[in-house]
């Protein structure tokens, strides 16, 4: 493998990212699956780089889901996109952070959309008027919030607690990246490195000291697909999605796998445990899982968040294997406690447990 | 009959440009051949053999060698024509380095640039060692050393057609014409070289348009057994041996394939030259939907500019073979000779 090719296209796809200011929308999966994550983001962003993120929490869902499932149409997804932007106009914010890959896909779409048909953006502003009487500014960047992680990963770096380091072995951890197809699949111009060799979790992972895994399925889909998941008949395809990833990264021998997409990591978290439960097959070695982590909290972890209070016991693949790598001290027997110090129940069968 | 000495300057010293020059020195005609490369002949003196019968390229190469040998040319290496224009009854001709010229006629040979086949991103070629152009591999036959990039001799070599042509998504929806029978005269030449490896040619369609190629193409499946799969590979991926992984639609079966090679060869197309391009726009010389030159009719005036004593030769119009950039560049220069002859 030729990197002087890779840094070539990487060069190619840079993107400006606003360095403050940031109007934060939230994820439906991601703040659902990954609680933690989203508020790893906020904390990290107002507390280690000391930026101003604002949230409404009048934002609603963009729709996506029911937008690449056929049943939401576009005018419907644009003024709710529009009522976004309203929001943040109000608010006085002109660059807008994205949570989920799906949302920052579905407002790029429409971004590009109403550029080459100016009517439909017409349309919009009075759809949104007629319905809410709100107005809106054309946001002046989107960016998904991966991305402005990406911007200050360096300055991270230079703060992290931890490294993406093997202390047992000591070498970099070795990392799967997995970028969600909506981030640049239909503008590769509007992500970081481009569609085919993203550099927006490679950056990270390499900034912070591991070393990211090129395997033959790296480009494949996670699986969620919208409608091979969402219509109960077609999960047979999501799932065997998935483990052609699996299957395909096995023998790289990763140490973890992190996506920018709430989609795709609840996916390669959830149909691990699936496929063990069906075929009894795993994908870390003996009886083990490839934990799965968002970008959040790969970051978090790096800065010496407590793993249980950014909520990594909720995935069903247990980041313990991963934590003693990076000589993380967390007590397992607290993942599953409350607030009050109540115990929880536990979720059965969870793989690395 | 006397033939009154004209000056020709004809921008190109490929296979167009000298062939064109060696018909206006056989009559004649002083010509100047500009060149932007060190040495005559273009691509084909790059290439190791030349399809449909398989004689190798130095043979063609020979020929023009031999052509510019000819008192009446004077071929001047490393200079690019940038600008034509026309004064009164002649023509001036801007030249690298700022210098101007005079021409009664100019014969336009800017020719083509092969498709850069890094921005078909999916193949990952610049990135992947066993991703390799059709140019690449004529040098390695050139080298006689067909191996990987680890020095392993392939057992499965993958061509892939179509790279940069026939495509959208890079602007270039015409077909280069002779990449077809040029993948199935480098299928042969491998397994030739090396009758363990299998051979597969991904294809849209299979254009065999010239006299013999259809045979040629015929032969590569019986003699050869070369592999042809219908459809297009989708992306492409290293392997933890260092082959390449390849997803493709077989779109005769139907259905979705996936395959590993040792070598994957991607068939570059033809694409307007740079330089062609820039000489263009510098001379307000028209160019078409595909961005080469346009001519003033497609069928009867195809060597014909809009600009009174410029004329067009070989693959700066559209992309054709050797034989037909031979004929084109003939019939470019006796246009040439008509329009000398009647100022």
């Amino acid at each position: 493998m030729q990197l002087e090719g890779k840094k070539r296209i990487w060069a190619e796809y840079q993107k400006d990212i606003p360095d403050d200011h940031f109007f934060y929308v939230r994820s439906c999966i991601r703040q659902t699956f990954f609680a933690g994550s989203e508020q790893v983001f906020l904390k990290i962003m107002r507390d280690d780089l000391g930026k101003d993120v604002m949230e409404d929490p009048r934002h609603t869902t963009c729709t996506g889901i029911g937008y690449h499932g056929d049943v939401v149409p576009f005018e419907t997804i644009s003024t709710v996109v529009a009522r976004h932007f309203a929001l943040a106009t109000e608010a006085g914010y002109k660059n807008i952070a994205i949570s989920c890959v799906t949302s920052f896909g579905i407002y790029t779409e429409i971004l590009e959309t109403w550029k080459h048909f100016p009517d439909l953006l017409a349309k919009t502003r009075d759809n949104l008027f007629k319905a809410t009487g709100r107005e809106f500014d054309l946001p002046e960047s989107i960016a998904h919030a991966s991305d402005i992680i990406y911007k200050f990963r360096d300055e991270l770096a230079r703060k992290a607690k931890y490294q993406l380091y093997d202390i047992t072995t000591g070498k970099p951890l070795k990392v799967v990246e997995h970028i969600g197809c909506h981030y640049a699949k239909m503008f590769p111009k509007h992500g970081i490195g481009g569609a085919e060799f993203p550099h927006v979790l490679v950056g990270m992972i390499e900034s912070w000291g591991g070393e990211v895994i090129d395997y033959p399925e790296r480009r494949h889909c996670c699986g969620f697909g919208f409608r091979q998941y969402l219509i109960q008949a077609n999960r047979g395809y999501s799932i065997s999605a998935s483990r052609k990833k699996f299957e395909s990264m096995e023998p790289y021998k990763p140490d973890m796998i992190v996506a920018n997409c709430p989609g795709c990591a609840m996916f390669m978290d959830r149909w691990q445990y699936t496929i063990k439960e069906i075929d009894d097959v795993t994908y870390g070695g003996y009886k083990t899982g490839i934990p799965t982590l968002t970008y959040e909290e790969m970051a978090g972890l790096v800065m010496g968040y407590d793993p249980w209070e950014m909520g990594l016991q909720f995935h069903n693949v247990q980041a313990l294997p991963l934590l003693r790598k990076m000589g993380i001290k967390a007590d397992p027997d607290k993942r599953f406690l409350a607030k009050d110090g109540s115990r929880l129940p536990e979720p059965a069968n969870l793989i690395n447990s | 009959m006397t033939v009154m000495t004209k000056h020709v300057i004809i921008a190109g010293g490929g296979v167009a440009g000298i062939e064109a020059a060696g018909v206006l020195a056989d009559m004649g005609h002083t010509v100047s051949i500009l060149e932007k490369e060190g040495n005559p002949g273009g691509h084909v003196s790059k290439w190791h053999a030349l399809f449909p019968d398989r004689r190798p390229a130095g043979e063609v190469t020979g020929y023009l060698g031999k052509r510019i040998e000819n008192e009446n040319i004077r071929f001047i290496a490393g200079t690019s024509v940038e600008k034509i224009e026309r004064h009164g009854g002649g023509l001036t001709v801007g030249i690298s380095g700022g210098t101007t010229l005079n021409a009664d006629a100019v014969i336009v040979a800017t020719g083509f640039d092969l498709f850069d086949a890094r921005r078909k991103e999916e193949y990952g070629y610049g990135i992947y060692d066993n991703v390799i152009t059709s140019a690449d591999l004529e040098q390695m036959f050139n080298d006689d050393r067909l191996l990987t990039s680890d020095g392993r001799v392939p057992d499965r070599i993958g061509f892939v057609h179509c790279v940069g042509s026939r495509d959208e998504k890079v602007c270039n929806e015409h077909c280069s014409k002779v990449c077809c029978v040029t993948a199935v005269k480098q299928a042969i030449e491998v397994r030739e070289k090396l009758p363990g490896c299998e051979v597969f040619c991904f294809y849209m369609d299979m254009r065999m348009f010239g006299p013999f190629y259809e045979e040629l193409y015929r032969e590569s499946q019986e003699k050869y057994n070369v592999n042809y799969i219908r459809g297009k590979v989708s992306e492409a991926s290293g392997t933890m041996k260092k082959r390449v992984a390849l997803k493709v639609e077989d779109t005769l079966a139907g259905r979705p394939l996936k395959m590993e090679v040792d070598l994957l060869v991607l068939m570059t197309g033809m694409e307007m030259s740079k330089s062609g391009a820039k000489l263009a726009e510098a001379s307000g010389f028209a160019t078409g939907i595909n961005r080469f030159l346009e001519s003033t009719d497609n069928h009867y005036g195809s060597n014909m500019s809009k600009m009174k004593g410029v004329f067009y030769a070989g693959t700066c119009t559209a992309p054709m073979n050797i034989t037909d950039t031979i004929s084109h560049a003939r019939a470019a220069a006796v246009e040439a000779v008509k329009y000398l002859s009647s100022k």
